[in-house]
């Protein structure tokens, strides 16, 4: 046969049109179905692809978290409360359907000011976010059958923030269940990331919504703060750092708020001698670098049995070799942008760290655009317990490697954390993965899959990764006064 | 019920076949026995549907446009084993084919020539004659195409009168029924009787994924006929659905690329059967590029077994030239 | 009547199985609600509180991977040997509380009731709280209910026997290890309570008892970072802010103190299980 020297198979850039969406120049705080004005210092969003401004947003100072708070009081008391459950139920259909219609633009949005591929906000974040409200609609008018006892009360007001990660996906997984058991909420997008939750606001108006129901108050840590210690808040809800966690259990300490608390991780993916190598590879990758690994179930510890360790650091090497790292809108992209200076800060601190402990990292030829904030997938081999890039959360694409000879081995290390949100188990033999899965102290445990999510899967963590589950029948209770 | 019948010569194996069977190292003793034949085969990693499937819908939102659609489009078309195995074939359809593998477009001079034609045996003579010196090779399915139920004998003798007939490259089908009763040594034993009746033409063996139904079995297959000394390890024969989807063309892959990891012998693949788009033909070559690499992406490691993809492929490649919409008035009917 | 001399009791803790002594050596003196001298009880230390978080965490994963069929039978061993010694029982709450015979009677009564009625709950939290979830994909997906480790508990100070029975058999039925800080000034019961434990089939280490002063041992039981969860029931008001603050350290799941100690004769429902169980979901492809 004859041979040919043939150009490699270059994909030519596919960017998903910009254009779709409208930026407005300044964008003020929503409360009681009004945009206003905040009182606090404007704060600037930026696209950490390409460090352009990309609008400015208002701050929201505790006399607008209580102007919020007030007005989701009035709602809860004039019109979500007494709202027949069905009506309740009718609103929620129409927001997850018009999180349909608009899908396209909220991925864009989402991709712009958060730096995640467009393949994952268009494939993910935003269905699941509709997902969210489809599911959660259809439970408003069916709550006594949850189990909770014949006659479930709602909180009342529910003060929920949420982090830059997955700002549109966790704003769903908040908003939904809290109106569709009759509550009213504030919620405060991350500082970094507020431009959905914007948007969200006025598909909220689309749907015509009764004001005050959904109040969206912009800001950075202080203005959390405030909805989470305003006093006439009932219910806390929040997803973030286990560190602003324990200042948030400790600000609602001694008060009858009920809170709920969705925390850091440092998930063990184990991989065990029979696994199917070709999918664990896969479900390697997507654990870690899922996000950027900006994921707090992320898989960032690899456990892997001592006797396949080379075979699969090879194939996962030769994975990640294929990876595309680049600009977030284009359709092609595999991993965006690290949504901040600060994070990419963190990121290449913990990272020095783990070179400087002695762990042997691995990064693959890549080249990264010149403005941004960026960081390669990275993959730490030679990794001990004891490192600190085995023990610390760093919410990024950095991989910790570890071996175990036994499945107990493997338990013990996967649980030698103060962490408890996730886990992975890959093998081929059915009682093994049970066995593994009731071990694991984690509230989550992906087998032979990993970084899967549904409405209707409770997800939430055990030790210092919270408490409360979101999603299913289980997050309901967050949101209601159990009669049982 | 009777046996299986083999009138010719039930011992038409022969009788250094053991030795000859010996395959690549390091998996020289694998085959030297029945159960260490299954206990090599049965240790391969495992398969999960679900994973694989997830993996190919992933690289299946690949978006390939401009330039990058060009070069796949005319890859593709380079690719191709242009394909007829009808009970109807005629000399005349096949030197029909063959023209239009030699110029696939006649508007337009620049399109390049498919890799092959297939056909059966029988009609290779003819494809031979009419491919000339294009440099364009004669496939022929082999091996009682496309079921696969006669005697080895008679299955050899199958071969040796295609590449009799002038073809250079034999496509031959496994025994499935063999393969599904667990007699792996006897799929084995088969394949390496095929590859030596075939002398030079290069051996394409068929699994028929779709009679094998799971992705383990797939694997499993498709490592026999690498052992064996396959030069390709091809999906399907077109007759049987499903045929090649993109889950069985991953585990294909990462097959061709584990044995080549180990043994350092490339084997080739083919996907064939139900691939009739462009679209298709471009997710094939995506999942190739982000499986095994550039190395595959080339008419001598990669074909298309099609018949209808070559007009889609045709169209589209006349849209982006022109820029507009063609119709099928614009490229030959087979 | 006998002349003969009664042979009197030293009250002790119950750690790990067993019964010591404080390791401070501290005593306090108990005396009946009409201020009679009932006994001297070990004062537990925080050293005390620490070496029963190291037994309860040794025997969580015995106790949390017993099937749930043996944990129900051993609570309801528990009620088995309570009853047993119903008349100690009744006599020793009647002298705490300052009950007339026919209540503390009736106290003795539904403590031992709620053991049995927790102890059926062990095999029926599963299909109530647990689920299976239909996910929008190819995937087996469920959710279990699972102990949350060791829980500190502060016990109520009023009702000596049934509070905290009420307090500490819900913790147990959901496979939690327990490290219990008795009333303070009612501790007799629960001394006598550890005793039937001990000779009923629970292991030990499962339960700890401490008897003292939940106003000392509450912080360190708060702050404590190999405590799972705390319920406050029995913390004194004035502290109880403090001690959840405190907890938040470890991000440790809290029951708060009521604002007076409830009726313990009504039926607690989940509402005393559901706090010290995390809820597990598990993912698994379904494919061939």
């Amino acid at each position: 046969m004859t041979s040919s020297t043939r150009a490699p198979f270059e994909y030519a850039p596919a960017p998903e049109s910009r254009s779709i969406v409208t930026i407005a120049p300044s964008y003020g705080l929503f409360v009681d179905g009004e945009f206003v004005d905040g009182s606090g210092e404007p704060l600037k969003t930026v696209n950490p692809a390409t460090e352009e401004v990309l609008t400015e947003v208002a701050t929201g100072t505790s006399a607008d978290v209580d102007r919020a708070v007030r007005a989701a009081r009035k709602a809860f008391e004039k019109t979500w409360g007494p709202m027949r459950p069905a009506d309740r139920g009718k609103y929620l259909f129409r927001i997850a359907r018009l999180l349909q219609e608009r899908a396209r633009e909220f991925a864009v949005l989402e991709s712009l000011d958060n730096g995640k591929p467009i393949r994952e906000s268009r494939d993910v974040d935003v269905p699941l976010a509709a997902a969210h409200f489809f599911y959660h609609a259809g439970w408003a008018d069916k709550l006594e059958h949850a189990g909770l006892g014949p006659d479930p009360r709602p909180l009342g007001v529910a003060g929920q923030v949420i982090p830059w990660n997955f700002p549109l996906l966790m704003l769903a997984w908040k908003v939904a269940p809290a109106l569709a058991t009759g509550n009213t909420v504030v919620l405060k997008p991350a500082e970094t990331t507020p431009l959905t939750a914007l948007l969200f606001a006025e598909v909220c108006r689309q749907a015509d919504l009764p004001p005050g129901v959904v109040n969206i108050v912009t800001g950075a840590g202080e203005t959390g703060r405030a909805v989470v210690e305003h006093e006439d808040v009932d219910k806390v809800a929040f997803t973030g750092s286990t560190e602003v966690g324990r200042s948030i259990a400790r600000a609602v300490a001694g008060t009858q708020k009920k809170l709920t608390l969705e925390l850091g991780g440092k998930a063990a993916n184990i991989v065990f001698d029979d696994a199917p190598i070709d999918q664990a590879v896969e479900g390697i990758v997507q654990g870690i670098f899922f996000n950027q690994g900006h994921v707090c179930c992320a898989g960032s510890r690899l456990l892997v049995q001592e006797s396949i360790h080379d075979e699969v650091i090879a194939s996962l090497q030769r994975r990640i070799g294929t990876l595309r790292v680049g600009d977030p809108l284009d359709k092609n992209t595999d991993i965006g942008a690290i949504n901040s200076a600060e994070q990419l800060a963190r990121i290449r601190e913990l990272s020095d760290i783990g070179e400087a402990e002695g762990a042997q990292r691995w990064q693959p030829a890549c080249e990264l655009p010149e403005r941004g904030y960026w960081f390669p997938p990275t993959v730490f081999t030679d990794v001990s317990p004891a490192h600190r890039i085995a023990r610390d959360e760093v919410f990024g694409p950095v991989l910790s490697v570890l071996t175990f000879r036994t499945p107990d081995e493997a338990v013990a290390k996967a649980n030698n954390t103060t962490y408890g949100l996730s886990a992975g188990i890959w093998s081929e033999k059915g009682s093994r993965i049970l066995k593994i899965a009731d071990q694991l102290r984690a509230g989550v445990v992906w087998a032979n899959t990993f970084n899967k999510f549904d409405p209707t899967s409770p997800f939430g963590g055990y030790k210092q990764s919270g408490y409360g589950r979101e999603g299913g029948r289980h997050g309901l209770a967050a949101y209601l006064e159990s009669t049982r | 019920m009777t046996g299986m019948t083999h009138v010719l010569d039930p011992g038409a194996l022969s009788d250094d076949a053991r030795a000859l069977a010996a395959p690549t190292p390091p998996y020289d003793d694998v085959t030297r026995s029945d159960s260490a034949f299954r206990a090599f085969l049965h240790g391969l990693p495992g398969v999960d549907q679900v994973g694989a499937e997830a993996r190919v819908a992933q690289l299946g939102t690949r978006s390939i446009k401009t330039t990058s659609k060009a070069w796949a489009i005319d890859t593709a078309i380079s690719m191709v084993d242009l394909t007829t195995l009808e009970g109807a074939d005629t000399p005349g359809k096949v030197r029909s084919l063959a023209a239009k593998a030699r110029r696939p477009d006649p508007s337009d001079p620049t399109t390049p020539q498919v890799a092959a034609v297939c056909v059966y045996g029988d009609l290779a003579g003819v494809a031979r004659d009419a491919l000339g010196d294009s440099g364009i090779h004669v496939a022929a399915v082999a091996t009682a195409f496309p079921s696969g139920r006669a005697s080895r004998a008679v299955k050899i003798a199958d071969v040796q009168d295609a590449v009799a007939n002038g073809a250079d490259e034999i496509d031959m089908v496994i025994d499935r029924g063999a393969f599904l009763s667990g007699r792996y040594l006897d799929v084995y034993e088969e394949i390496v009787a095929v590859k030596e009746a075939c002398g030079d033409a290069h051996l394409k063996v068929i699994l028929e994924t779709g009679e094998l139904v799971t992705l383990d079995n797939v694997r499993r297959a498709s490592w026999i006929a690498m052992l064996a000394g396959g030069d390709f390890i091809k999906t399907s024969t077109g007759k049987v659905s499903p045929a090649a989807t993109l889950p069985v063309g991953l585990v294909m892959l990462e097959a061709v690329r584990d044995f080549r990891a180990a043994t350092g012998r490339q084997v080739g693949f083919k996907p064939a059967g139900g691939i009739r788009t462009t679209k298709d033909a471009i997710k094939h070559l995506v999942l190739i590029n982000e499986t095994v690499g550039p190395d595959w992406l080339d008419p001598d490691w990669f074909r298309f077994g099609a018949s209808s993809l070559l007009n889609d492929l045709l169209l589209q490649r006349q849209k982006l030239r022109t820029g507009h919409y063609s119709g099928p008035d614009y490229v030959t009917v087979d | 009547m006998s002349d003969r001399l009664a042979v009197r009791k030293t009250y002790k803790l119950y750690v790990g199985g067993a019964f010591p002594r404080s390791e401070s050596g501290r005593t306090y003196e108990v005396t009946d609600a009409r201020g009679h001298f009932l006994g001297n009880v070990a004062r537990a230390s925080r050293k005390d509180a620490r070496d029963a978080v190291v037994a309860a965490r040794g025997a969580f994963a015995r106790w949390s991977g017993a099937t749930a069929y043996n944990r129900g039978q051993v609570l309801y061993r528990v009620a088995e040997v309570m009853e047993g010694r119903h008349v100690q029982f009744c006599e020793e709450v009647s002298a705490a509380e300052g009950l007339s015979g026919s209540k503390a009677r009736a106290a003795v009564d539904a403590a031992i009731d709620r053991w049995v009625w927790y102890a059926g709950w062990t095999d029926k939290l599963a299909a109530v709280l647990g689920s299976a979830n239909p996910v929008a994909g190819p995937y087996f997906d469920f959710s279990l209910p699972e102990p949350s480790g060791v829980v500190a508990v502060l016990a109520p100070q009023q009702s000596s026997l049934l509070g905290l029975v009420s307090v500490l058999a819900p913790v147990l039925a959901t496979g939690n290890t327990a490290v219990v800080v008795t009333s303070a000034e009612r501790p007799i019961p629960a001394v006598t309570l550890g005793e039937v434990l001990a000779t009923s089939d629970v292991p030990g280490g499962v339960v700890n008892l401490l008897t003292g002063d939940a106003e000392e041992l509450g912080p360190w039981l708060a702050e404590h970072a190999d405590v799972d969860g705390i319920d406050l029931t029995g913390a004194p008001a004035s502290r109880a802010m403090e001690f959840e603050r405190e907890a938040a350290g470890t991000i440790k799941r809290v029951v708060r103190p009521p604002a007076t100690e409830p009726d313990w004769t009504a039926d607690p429902g989940l509402s005393r299980m559901t706090p010290f169980l995390e809820t597990k979901t598990v993912w698994h492809p379904i494919g061939i």
